[in-house]
Formats: C-alpha cells, sequence, structure tokens
C-alpha cells in the first residue's frame, strides 16, 4: 500500500521489500533516505517508534539501520531498514522527529554507527570511554571479564554456616 | 536508712554486649535500591511484612545518616564507582548486605555490563539469595547480620574496611595518573584482578 | 509555581549550580542520574544520564534460546512482569505464526490485566511518596499485595513469573484463584476511592501536579509518546483498542483521555485504568467460567514441551522434549516487530531470526524510552520539586529503559 506509493513517486528508492507476518518493509539506499521519509510524513506516519540496527557480520554493507513508524489515524505500521557500511554516517532525523534523539544515540553507543546533523551524538548507555561497540557480533558477551564463565579466587565454603546451626 | 533492692533494676553485663544490642535492634538501612528487589523492598516495608519491627523504620536515603547499607538489585558497572563511593561516604559502624543474586554475584546476567557481585568492589556481611528474594527472606538476612552483630567486639579492627579505604586510594591516584574516568577505571581495576585470579579489588 | 527566570534580569553564568539528581537518590524511580544546572530554584538545564542498569539483555537473548530468554523479560519493567512475558511471547508466536489456545488468550488478558492495575498502583503510590503524601502509598501496596498473592498462586512466584510459555501458558489457574480474584474484585475498587479522596481533590496534590509537565499532543507524538502520558495529552492511542491482540476487540472497556497532559492528568488517566482494567478482569473470569476447562498450551510438541505423563510413557514425546530443550524450537528465518500495550505504552519486541535456536538479533522497545527523552524539555524553567513530580508522573522504570 504505502510502499507502492514510495515507489511510484520516488521511483527506484526501495532496494527491497517484503511483508513477512504482514509486517510491510522497505529496504531503501542510504542516499536518498531523507526523502522517502519526508514523503511518509506527509503520508501520515508521524510517529517514529524506535532506531535499532542489526549487524550482519560478514555481508557487505555491514550493518542495517532499522526505522519503525507508526501512522496514529490508520494505525498501520512501516519499517523502513537501510544498510549502511562500516564508519559511513547515516543522516539523523531528530529535526524531524523529537523521539530520534536518544534512539540515535543509542545506536551510535551499541554499533557504533554515527548520525549526520545529530546535536549531541555522544554516548548513552555505556560511559564515555568505554572501549568498544557492545552489540557488534565481535564484541565478546562478557566483555573480557573472566568471571562471567568462571568461579576465581577465594571459596567461602569453609566459612559458610549451616542454616539449620 | 533501709537497704534498696536494686536486684531487679540493674544488671551487670559487658560493654561489647550493650553495644551490639543497641546497634543490631536500630539498624538504619540505606537502601541502594537499582532493579526489582527494590519492590520486595518496599513490600517489606509496607504494612504486611513490615520491616521497622527490626528498629529500621528510619529509612534515611543519605549514606551520612545510615548504617546498613542494603544493595537492592543488579549493580551494572557503570555504577560500581557510585556504590564505593557511597559506602565511602557512611560513617562506622557500617554492614553492607547484598539483597538479591545480581548483588551476590551477578545474577542471571553474565555479560560485559554487569558487575558479577559487588563484593568484588566493596565488603559484603551478608549475602541473601533470591530472585527477587520474598520479603521474609530479606528479613531473614537482616536477623543473621543481626547475629553477626551480637557476636562483634568493640575493641577488633575492622580490617576489611581500612583496606576498602586503600582500594579507593589506589582507584583514586589511578584515574588521577591515566586521566580516564571513573567507570573505566573501577572496570580496569576488577578485570585485572580477574585476570591475577583475585576476588576482588579491595 | 510559575516559572520566572525568562522575565528575570539575564546573571552572570557563575551564579549557576550544578546538582546531581541520583545516580542513588530516593526519587529517582530506579537507578538514574539527572544533572541539574540551577539558578536558584530554577532549573535551565537537566541533563538525564541512564545506563546504569544496562545489563546487557539484548546482547544476552542472541546467546539463548527462544525460551530462556522469557525470565530474562519478566526483569525489564518489573512492576508489572506479567505484560513482558505476554508481549515476548506473542512476538515468538507471530514470528512463527502460531496462536495460542482460547483459554491461554483469556488467562494472558487476565494476567496483564492484573499486573496492569499493579503497575499503576506502584506509579501513583511512588509518585504520590516522592511529593510527600505517604499514606496512599501505604493502602496501595496492601491491593498491591493481594495481587502477589494471585501471581503466587497462577505462577508460583510473586514478582517475576515467567507464566508465559511459548504456545500458550505454564500452567493452569488452580482452583483457589477465582474467589480471591473475586475478593479482589471487590476490595480493590474501594481502596482505589480510599485513594482518591485522599489525592484528587486535595489542594496540595492539584498545587504539586497540576499544571506541571503538560505537554501538547503533537509534541507528544514527536517525542514518541505512548501510553497513559499520551493519553494524557490528549490523544486516544491504545493498542487494545487500535491493534487489537488476545481479542481485546472482544472486550468492553473504556480508554481514558485528558487534556492538557500534566501530572494531575497522568495521575487521572492511570486511576480510571486501574477501573476499567478490573471491568476486564470481571469479563475474562466470566470468561472463564463460560469456556470450561481446556488446554492452556499449543498441542504441537515441535513447539511446546509435552506433558511429564507423556514424556515418561512415549518414545516420540521422549525425543520432542529433548529436541526442544537442547535444540532450541526451529524458527522460520524472518524478522517481525509486535508490540502490545504495557502499562507505561507500547512495549515493542523486534525479533530477526535466521533459523536458528538462538534470535540473530532482539531489540526491545521500552515504553518509558521517549518519554524520559523529553525530560528536558519537561522541567526547564521550572523549580526542583516539579522536576520530582514530573520524574514521578513518567512512571521510568530503570530495568526497562536501559535494558
Amino acid at each position: 500500500m504505502v510502499i507502492e506509493r514510495i515507489e511510484a513517486q520516488l521511483p527506484g528508492v526501495v532496494l527491497d521489500r517484503h511483508d513477512f507476518r504482514g509486517d510491510e518493509t522497505a529496504v531503501v539506499a542510504g542516499d536518498r533516505f531523507l526523502e522517502v521519509v519526508d514523503l511518509i510524513f506527509a503520508e501520515g506516519f508521524q510517529m517514529l517508534l524506535d532506531v535499532t540496527a542489526v549487524d550482519r557480520e560478514a555481508r557487505e554493507p555491514r550493518f542495517d539501520v532499522v526505522y519503525h513508524f507508526l501512522n496514529l489515524t490508520s494505525q498501520d505500521r512501516l519499517r523502513i531498514k537501510v544498510p549502511v557500511a562500516e564508519g559511513s554516517a547515516q543522516p539523523s532525523l531528530v529535526s524531524r522527529f523529537k523521539s530520534a534523539d536518544w534512539s540515535e544515540r543509542e545506536v551510535f553507543d551499541l554499533f557504533g554507527i554515527p548520525f549526520e546533523g545529530h546535536p549531541n551524538l555522544s554516548r548513552l548507555l555505556m560511559w564515555e570511554d568505554f572501549p568498544g561497540h557492545p552489540l557488534r557480533k565481535d564484541f565478546p558477551l562478557d566483555g573480557g571479564d573472566r568471571f562471567c564463565s568462571q568461579d576465581i579466587g577465594a571459596s567461602f565454603a569453609p566459612e559458610a554456616r549451616s542454616l539449620n546451626a | 536508712m533501709g537497704a534498696i533492692n536494686l536486684d531487679d533494676s540493674v544488671m551487670t553485663t559487658r560493654l561489647d554486649s550493650v553495644v551490639n544490642w543497641a546497634r543490631k535492634n536500630s539498624l538504619w538501612p540505606l537502601p541502594f535500591g537499582t532493579a526489582c528487589c527494590a519492590i520486595e523492598f518496599m513490600s517489606m516495608m509496607s504494612s504486611r511484612y513490615d520491616f521497622s519491627r527490626f528498629g529500621a523504620e528510619a529509612l534515611r536515603f543519605s549514606p551520612r545518616q545510615s548504617d546498613m547499607l542494603l544493595v537492592l538489585g543488579t549493580v551494572t558497572n557503570k555504577q560500581a564507582p557510585v556504590l564505593r563511593q557511597i559506602y565511602a561516604q557512611m560513617a562506622e559502624p557500617k554492614w553492607v548486605v547484598a539483597v538479591g543474586v545480581c548483588a551476590s554475584s551477578g545474577g542471571m546476567y553474565r555479560t560485559y555490563a554487569t558487575l558479577q557481585g559487588i563484593d568484588r568492589v566493596v565488603p559484603v556481611d551478608v549475602y541473601v539469595p533470591g530472585c527477587p528474594p520474598r520479603p521474609e527472606t530479606m528479613i531473614y538476612g537482616v536477623m543473621q547480620l543481626q547475629e553477626q552483630i551480637s557476636r562483634e567486639s568493640l575493641s577488633s579492627r575492622k580490617e576489611h574496611i581500612e583496606r576498602f579505604y586503600q582500594s579507593l586510594a589506589r582507584q583514586e591516584e589511578r584515574q588521577r595518573a591515566s586521566g580516564k574516568s571513573g567507570y573505566q577505571t573501577v572496570r580496569e581495576m576488577v578485570l585485572e584482578a580477574g585476570e591475577q585470579g583475585e576476588q576482588q579489588i579491595w | 509555581m510559575e516559572p520566572t527566570s525568562q522575565t528575570a534580569t539575564p546573571r552572570p553564568d557563575g551564579d549557576r549550580m550544578i546538582v546531581n539528581m541520583g545516580p542513588s537518590h530516593p526519587v529517582t524511580h530506579g537507578t538514574l542520574h539527572i544533572v541539574l544546572e540551577l539558578e536558584g530554584e530554577i532549573i535551565v538545564k537537566a541533563t538525564p544520564n541512564i545506563g546504569y542498569l544496562h545489563r546487557g539483555v539484548e546482547k544476552l537473548g542472541e546467546n539463548l534460546t527462544y525460551q530462556q530468554f522469557i525470565p530474562l523479560t519478566d526483569r525489564l519493567n518489573y512492576c508489572s512482569s506479567l505484560m513482558n512475558n505476554v508481549g515476548y511471547t506473542v512476538a515468538v508466536e507471530k514470528l512463527l505464526g502460531i496462536q495460542d489456545p482460547p483459554r491461554s488468550r483469556v488467562l494472558r488478558v487476565l494476567c496483564s490485566e492484573l499486573a496492569r492495575i499493579g503497575d499503576h498502583l506502584v506509579c501513583i503510590g511512588i509518585n504520590a511518596v516522592d511529593i510527600g503524601a505517604f499514606t496512599a502509598f501505604l493502602y496501595l501496596f496492601r491491593e498491591r499485595e493481594t495481587i502477589y498473592d494471585l501471581f503466587e498462586m497462577m505462577a508460583g512466584q510473586r514478582l517475576h513469573s515467567s507464566f508465559t510459555r511459548i504456545g500458550g501458558l505454564f500452567r493452569d489457574i488452580p482452583a483457589e484463584f477465582e474467589p480471591l480474584c473475586e475478593q479482589f474484585l471487590e476490595s480493590c475498587p474501594r481502596t482505589v476511592d480510599e485513594m482518591e479522596s485522599l489525592l484528587t481533590h486535595n489542594p496540595i496534590w492539584a498545587g504539586r501536579t497540576k499544571g506541571v509537565g503538560a505537554i501538547t499532543p503533537e509534541n507528544a507524538i514527536s517525542w514518541g509518546y505512548t501510553g497513559p502520558c499520551l493519553r494524557a495529552a490528549g490523544v486516544a492511542q491504545d493498542l487494545r483498542k487500535g491493534q487489537p491482540y488476545l481479542d481485546y476487540e472482544s472486550y468492553d472497556f473504556d480508554i481514558p483521555v485528558g487534556t492538557t497532559g500534566d501530572v494531575y492528568d497522568r495521575y487521572l488517566v492511570r486511576t480510571e485504568e486501574i477501573r476499567q482494567s478490573l471491568r476486564i478482569v470481571r469479563q475474562c473470569l466470566d470468561r472463564l467460567k463460560q469456556l470450561g476447562p481446556g488446554p492452556v498450551i499449543i498441542d504441537d510438541y515441535k513447539i511446546a514441551l509435552p506433558p511429564k505423563e507423556k514424556v515418561y510413557t512415549r518414545m516420540e514425546s521422549l525425543i520432542h522434549h529433548f529436541k526442544l530443550i537442547m535444540h532450541g524450537i526451529e524458527m522460520p528465518v524472518g524478522e517481525v516487530y509486535s508490540a502490545t500495550e504495557a502499562a507505561n505504552g507500547e512495549l515493542g519486541f523486534y525479533l530477526v531470526s535466521h533459523g536458528g535456536k538462538s534470535p540473530y538479533r532482539i531489540h526491545v522497545r521500552p515504553p518509558c524510552f521517549p518519554i524520559f527523552s523529553s525530560f528536558d524539555e519537561q522541567v526547564r524553567g521550572r523549580i526542583i520539586a516539579d522536576a520530582v513530580s514530573v520524574l514521578g508522573g513518567m512512571n521510568v522504570i530503570a530495568g526497562e529503559l536501559d535494558r
């Protein structure tokens, strides 16, 4: 429906589309992304619910930045995915949707994808000088902490008291 | 002048016992509530379980005015230096109760972001398991702490608190030298202790 | 409490004071850190600093099976754990393309609404405690203890129930559940009336909350507000009516909508939502009697564990059990986004599956994340005491904010 209208008004911008389990999804090229956003805003998709990303590892371009939009009048949802290569930036949507502010900061923090035009692109969930970007596939789950998988050091067994004593 | 019978109004005891009795029955908690265990703590303070029976009615959210630090919930690596600072600001005598498995050992969160047990950064007196522990379990944990307190001696030095202050001094020195943030300094100290096979950084 | 900094003559920057609210503070709900720049009592800028409860849930989900992720969802919004369970399992069932049996759907609605009532009770109670009204909290927590008893009867745990499974529920409700639930349906409206008599027409409460944190509908939509905060601003958006799931379209209830979006309106919206949820619980109990006994989990042993009697006596059931535990469920390749109306708003789960036993990517869209991101705009120009009211009205739960 709306993806057909996008394709009609901006031909060639939709690289791929599907509606698996009823979720309308369009893959859009990064350089024409803002045009698509302006178009769907005019169509009524005025709430940006969420910005997130997926690390596709070996695939080129590495990341997929995923946007979820909601149309409050028709209750339709739309997912827009933008493939982003490692190191390249994605235009920020803060000027159009205030909810993009923290969502984009979180994607930057956890994936390392910079957003051009963001007023305050700093880490959100981790601290400022945290080394690395946690949600990338090459970042280990325990972050280098051996305690996550092993119990090291003193055992408190000799000092343990029975609860029945 | 006749003799006055003081049998029932005077008792002899040791100073240790009296002081410990007073301390254990007036534990003023500092609820360092981070996550879900704080909700069970709220239940414990409400009318059904009523924690104030144990002298803990006065909830002081200031470390200067409390003596028992109840760590309720997951302590993440970002929260670790904050916890150390709060513990440092408390006046002695002070005790720490790790409520819940997240505070005791990291719980189910074996990840890059969660501190695997607060005993890696502060000394802990009682560990209360549970996810979240029922209010009765938490009360039992505090009762265990009361028993511990009644066995304390006034003359013994609190060696673990002294070691903690030394580790705090090391942390500040390291922070000044490297210019990194407190979060990163404590994280590095924790990781290094793990590499060397040490349980804790204090 | 009108802001006056705009009319005062500008002072040199040396008068600004920086005060930390949190991360360990009686008022911050969970661990939040807000850096307040003040001129006297007026807030000039408020910078929230979050992440103190970031536990790495999304990355952990990539290493766990779909069933193993259910206890992690409990601990997102820990005041209403069951709604998170329901939201997650609805998302996984959408990915699989299955539906749970009718009795399970009614029970899921029942426990979601009980959890919603519990969450609103805590929110209003804590909001009142922060402002100084301690009594309401004690009355409301008595009702919450009854809800805990109901959850314990259903699932075995008071707070983190992990009650739902993929394809249905853990188990059916026991016989003692219904009488206690009926008793709750009688006592809760009276407690809510008591609480309203303490707060709604209280001049101190009105003075602290009316006009504080007001937001226009357009601004709320731009910020990504959902849930009671959006409805208080005047937008009648509720996923239970707009995009119904779990047969919500067959239940009879109303959605309260406010006018100004200030903290007082949010309080009124939440109070009315408690009453509407009680209506839904009443209808669920009646519907359970109509449906009669039946299965509460799907009959497909490739998705749901077979019952223990079969596992111990039949070879195929044993093999199904083994495969489900060791290899997980065989998931189709694809991605879904599924949203349910949690107590705070739209709780979304975005699941990307490459067919393996763990999700390739799992992302939680927390309802209070965009709401809290607007904190600076809401309190600028107001006094510190208003920051406390606004924070309480937003119902920020650090577990779902930081994940």
